[in-house]
Parts: C-alpha cells; sequence; structure tokens
C-alpha cells in the first residue's frame, strides 16, 4: 500500500488491490471530466436549471431512475431483504411502478405543458404564492438535510468496507459532486446520474449471477432459504394476510394503500428530486416515455438489489443481525450483505467496480438533491421572495453560489449527525411528513378544476400538519397508540409509515375538498394548462403504435403484473 | 443524443466501459496464471475474464458508434 493511501487503515471488510484504486480514480476523473465538458453549456438559467429541455427519453428515464438509485438505496435494501426476504420487492414493484407509468400518463402533460421549471412552481401556477412558499422551503431545507445524512451514511459505510477515514470520504465525495454540478448545472448532473447508472449495473450485475450458480439456480435458492431462515421468505404476497404471518410485519392493505396509492405515488410524482429530469425532456412524448423507461428498468433492479441478499441468507456462512447488536458483538449487520457478496465473488478489479458502483450511486443521489435544491431554491424561494426582478445572468450566479452552499449545508449536516446520531430519525420523518399530503394537494389541483388556491394550502397544511400529529403522538406520547394509527398493535414501524402516509393524504385531500367548495375558484381561463379539462393536451395519433406511450405502458404493465403471480 | 454539446454522454459511457473491462480483464489474465493464496468463491469461472471483456467489447462498440463528428446520438 503506497504513501498515498495512509488514510486508509487496517480494520476493512474488504482489501482493494492497486487495479481496484486506479478503477475508482479513474471514475472520479471522468466525472469531472464531465463537468468541465459541459461548462460551456450551462450559461442561461434554461440551460443549467432545465437542462435546456433537449433531453432524449432514455437520458431523461435513466436519469430519473438513477437520481433515486443511491448507495443507501442498493445496500439499505440489500439489507432489508436479508431481513425480511423477498418482501423488499414491495419497494421496486407495486411501490414504484404503478407511480411511474401514472406520472408519465396523467401527470406529466400538465407539468410539461405548464412549462413549470419545479413542483412548487407548478403550486405557484395552480394554487398561488403561498402553497408555493410552504412546498419550496419545506423542500429545499428537507433536501440539503437529507443529502447531509446520505453523506454521513455512505461515509460509515466507506469506513466499514474499506477502512477510508469519514473525513476524507464526506470531503472528497462532496467536492467532486460539487464541482460538476457547478460547472455543469443540471445537464451535468443527468449525464453524470447516466455514468452512474451504467456503472452500477456492471459492478453489481455479476453478484446475482455468481450467486444463482452457486446456490442452483433459483430452486437451489429457495430450498436453502427454507433451510436457513423459512419458506415465507421467498413469497411477496402469500403471506400478508396477517400482520403476523410475514417477516415484515405488515398487512396487504398497508401495501396497497399507504405504499402504493399514497407514499409511491407522492414521492414519485411530486418529489421534485426525480421530476425535474423528466421535466429536463426535449418535447412532451419524451416526457412522458421517460418515467416508462424507468419504471422498465426499475422493474429489474430488484435483481442488483434484493437477490444479494436473498443470496446472503441462503449462502453466507455467517449469520448477520441488526445494526446495533453488530457494534455490540463485533459482528455484521444485515446492510452489510451488499459488500459482503461482493467480496465472497469479486477479485482484483471486479471488485474496485463494485465499489465504484457505491460510490457512483452515492455521488448520484447527492447530485439529485444538490441540483434539485439548487433549482427550488434560485426560483421559488431566492426569485420569488427576496429579489424578483434581475437578470438571467444573475440568477444563474446564484444558483452556482446555491450549489455551493447547498453542498456546504450537506457537510455540515453531515457533521452535526456523527455527533448526534439521532438527527437522521428525525430529518428522515420530517421528509416523510410532507410528500403523501404533497400528492393529494398537486393531484386534486390538477384533476379538478373547482379547487382553490385557498383549499390547496390549508389542505396542504392540515396533511402535514396531521402527519406530524401521529407520528408525535405515536412516538412521544404513548406508543400503543399504534394500535389507532397503523390498525393493529402488532404492526412495525414500517406499516406505521404507511398508515400515517395514508391518513395525512386523506386529510389533505378532505380538507382541501371542503376549503375549495366553501371558497372562491379561479377563473377557468387561469386554469389553462394546468388542469385535466382546461387543457388541450396535444394528439399522438401523427407516431405509430410503437413509439406510443400507452403501448409501452401496457407492456411493462402487463411484465408487472406477471412478475408478482410468478413471486406470489 | 449530444444534449450536452458535440460529444454524446453514450461516447464517455463507452470510454468508461471501454477501460474498466480492459483493467478487469488483464487482472483476470494475471490471476489466471498466478493464482491467488486466498481465491474468491468461484474462482474456477474466471469471472473476470469474461466479464472483463464483456464490459471492454461493448464499451468499444459504444466509443466506435458515438465518436465525436459522426453526428450520431
Amino acid at each position: 500500500m503506497t504513501l498515498a493511501f495512509a488514510f486508509l487503515n487496517t480494520s476493512r471488510l474488504v482489501h482493494l488491490s492497486t487495479v481496484d484504486l486506479v478503477i475508482i480514480v479513474f471514475y472520479f476523473v471522468l466525472v469531472l471530466a464531465i463537468g468541465f465538458y459541459l461548462k460551456e453549456r450551462a450559461n442561461t438559467g434554461e440551460d443549467f436549471f432545465m437542462a435546456g429541455r433537449e433531453m432524449t427519453a432514455w437520458i431523461a428515464g435513466l436519469s430519473f431512475l438513477s437520481a433515486n438509485l443511491g448507495s443507501l438505496e442498493l445496500m439499505g435494501w440489500a439489507g432489508a431483504s436479508y431481513q425480511y426476504g423477498i418482501l423488499a420487492t414491495h419497494w421496486y414493484w407495486i411501490g414504484a411502478i404503478p407511480a411511474m407509468l401514472f406520472l408519465a400518463l396523467v401527470m406529466m402533460p400538465f407539468y410539461y405543458i405548464s412549462k413549470t421549471h419545479s413542483v412548487p412552481g407548478y403550486l405557484k401556477l395552480r394554487f398561488g404564492e403561498s402553497s408555493r412558499a410552504l412546498s419550496s422551503i419545506c423542500f429545499a431545507f428537507m433536501t440539503v438535510l437529507m443529502s447531509g445524512i446520505n453523506m454521513y451514511s455512505m461515509a460509515l459505510v466507506l469506513k466499514i468496507i474499506l477502512g477510508w477515514n469519514i473525513n476524507v470520504s464526506i470531503w472528497v465525495s462532496s467536492i467532486t459532486v460539487a464541482i460538476y454540478v457547478t460547472l455543469g448545472g443540471l445537464r451535468s448532473a443527468i449525464f453524470n446520474e447516466v455514468l452512474q447508472f451504467i456503472l452500477i449495473w456492471a459492478g453489481a450485475l455479476l453478484i446475482p449471477i455468481l450467486g444463482l450458480i452457486e446456490a442452483g439456480g433459483w430452486t437451489g435458492l429457495k430450498a436453502r432459504i427454507a433451510v436457513n431462515a423459512s419458506a415465507e421468505y421467498t413469497h411477496m404476497w402469500s403471506t400478508m394476510g396477517h400482520f403476523k404471518d410475514n417477516p415484515m410485519g405488515i398487512h396487504w392493505t398497508g401495501i396497497v394503500f399507504g405504499l402504493a396509492a399514497v407514499i409511491s405515488t407522492g414521492y414519485w410524482t411530486t418529489d421534485f428530486l426525480v421530476v425535474q429530469r423528466v421535466l429536463a425532456a426535449k418535447d412532451l412524448r419524451a416526457a412522458k416515455m421517460a418515467p416508462i423507461i424507468g419504471a422498465a428498468f426499475k422493474m429489474f433492479v430488484p435483481f442488483i438489489v434484493i437477490l444479494p441478499g436473498l443470496l446472503g441468507l441462503a449462502l453466507l456462512p455467517i449469520k448477520l443481525m441488526p445494526e446495533a447488536q453488530a457494534v455490540a458483538t463485533g459482528g455484521h449487520s444485515y446492510n452489510e450483505v451488499l459488500p459482503l457478496m461482493l467480496a465472497r465473488y469479486c477479485g482484483p478489479g471486479l471488485l474496485g467496480l463494485g465499489i465504484t458502483a457505491l460510490i457512483a450511486g452515492f455521488m448520484s443521489g447527492m447530485a439529485g438533491n444538490v441540483s434539485a435544491f439548487t433549482t427550488v431554491w434560485t426560483y421559488d424561494i431566492y426569485r420569488a421572495l427576496i429579489k424578483k426582478d434581475s437578470t438571467d445572468k444573475h440568477y444563474v450566479n446564484m444558483g452556482r453560489w446555491s450549489t455551493l452552499g447547498g453542498v456546504i449545508i450537506s457537510i455540515g449536516t453531515a457533521y452535526l449527525v456523527i455527533n448526534f446520531k439521532s438527527i437522521m430519525d428525525y430529518v428522515q420523518a420530517l421528509f416523510s411528513f410532507f410528500i403523501a399530503p404533497l400528492f393529494a394537494t398537486v393531484i386534486i389541483g390538477m384533476l379538478w378544476k373547482r379547487a382553490s388556491s385557498a383549499g390547496g394550502f390549508w389542505g396542504l397544511l392540515a396533511g402535514t400538519g396531521s402527519s406530524v400529529g401521529m407520528w408525535v403522538w405515536v412516538h412521544k406520547v404513548d406508543p400503543t397508540a399504534i394500535r389507532y394509527v397503523a390498525l393493529s398493535p402488532f404492526a412495525s414501524d414500517m406499516a406505521e409509515n404507511m398508515y400515517r402516509a395514508l391518513w395525512s393524504c386523506l386529510t389533505c385531500a378532505i380538507v382541501t375538498v371542503v376549503v375549495s367548495l366553501l371558497t372562491k375558484p379561479k377563473p377557468e381561463a387561469e386554469l389553462k394548462g394546468l388542469v385535466y379539462g382546461a387543457t388541450d393536451i396535444p394528439s399522438e395519433t401523427y407516431v405509430s403504435t410503437f413509439h406510443r406511450p400507452w403501448f409501452w405502458a401496457v407492456v411493462v404493465g402487463t411484465i408487472f403484473v406477471v412478475l408478482n403471480i410468478i413471486f406470489w | 443524443m449530444k444534449s450536452g454539446g458535440s460529444i454524446s454522454i453514450w461516447f464517455f459511457i463507452g470510454i468508461s466501459l471501454l477501460v474498466n473491462g480492459l483493467l478487469i480483464f488483464g487482472s483476470g489474465i494475471y490471476e489466471f496464471f498466478h493464482i491467488p493464496k486466498n481465491p474468491v468463491v468461484l474462482f474456477n469461472w474466471h469471472a473476470s475474464i469474461w466479464w472483463g471483456a464483456i464490459l471492454a467489447l461493448l464499451g468499444a462498440g459504444y466509443c466506435i458508434y458515438f465518436t465525436p463528428g459522426k453526428g450520431r446520438g
């Protein structure tokens, strides 16, 4: 080991060779080169914040998915599949595919035709400034905090796997992201996300392939899991009739109505972090196709995330355990299953590519957060509330500075979390408070002409407030209240999240409808391009069936149904 | 898609796959002749060699097809 890598210490899960380090360094060089190359194409606001609105469906679709495919997502869900079995796949299939198709076919036309630059921007057009202010401030605040938490978690992961110093990981990764997003704006973030997406697959795909060879195929894998854990671990729906019948402690109603109908739909259709990528598409058809392409790839992500967790359960000679127990006993936690499987099959070179995949996942997630924060801060907070009339150049400069500012706040949050780890739970809970009600506000705004400005604002506020209230009730006042919030005393924290989202969404919807009926609606002329029934959606009759979004949505939807039946 | 300028993003991806593929392939060939003391599970499948070759070929294909100036992307 050379002096250049003296920051490595001896306590680590895997050891990297020179060729592994060359692969990792080459990745950093390439992403920075892309940022410098795209610098000249980020001079106007439209270029910097919206990537010139000229992305093809493929680029926008892969970027849409990649911004969500962070390394914590990869490692966390691989760990969850070790712990809960194939049930974790619900977060990739019913917890994503219907929502992505819904975004493509129903919501995208309104986002795109309104020419908004952000989701809070749509709320401004539909419900007025107060709704935009509420949503943009919450979103900007939460985005940088989440970015910091992810940064800390990734640095911790690199310390556990490679023995890397936490400070070095935090600073090297964040400075790299800051440079390429500051230089090239959203276009640079999107380009790098597509590169990162390919690297994630190239680095992670070998694990399930070799794992299935070792396990004797899917049949052999199921037989081993039945011996090591239980046969229930390989069924997605048949064990969900009662909270106690499955390892996750969740009922099918929580998955269908909480996860699929509210949380997932809310996230994939209103979280600007992902929606921003689709808004950069070159035309409406590309904007509709992008989430469908994303959905098609999302369906196969369990192959590189869930399957390695199941393979770990079947093949690893050691027993993994919860994080706290692992820390206390010096054992390995569930979350380490992916690097353990990586170390099991990957020699020099392949190991470097696998680690690069994890780093790439982290950086794509962070760049997504930072670029979304920059747009919302500049357009929806700074320009709307602080400096209304300035030049395009001024706002681009503000965008570059706010990118740096967002990264610095993220780094600050990462250090805050190092000292006060409980902050992580609070911030993640805070983020969840906002998404479900926001979905109700946006969808009612898009589909119901009668919804008024006051209805939108008070509905959003009431929905968010009710979510906070339920969380405080269960976590700070009376833990047994979970039997009311999640409908069962046996419900897990995850089940509670599902039901809390469902109730807060319903609260938002009811308040929005009631207040709207009591207040004056917007004139129909002002709803043009924003609401169903007041918007002319361009016909697609000029393209062949094979080029129409609905055709591919049906194809993806059919595969989705078949997969659920196969793994029932 | 060359939305960023004259170089397509797919060309950058081709470069990445080609370089990584060659490094992994070379590493696999070295291990083929110098068997490590603690080989990974399924070492006899020589995943580095065929996976590295696949990545390098794919990368080379992308580099050639999306070479700047060809007007593709």
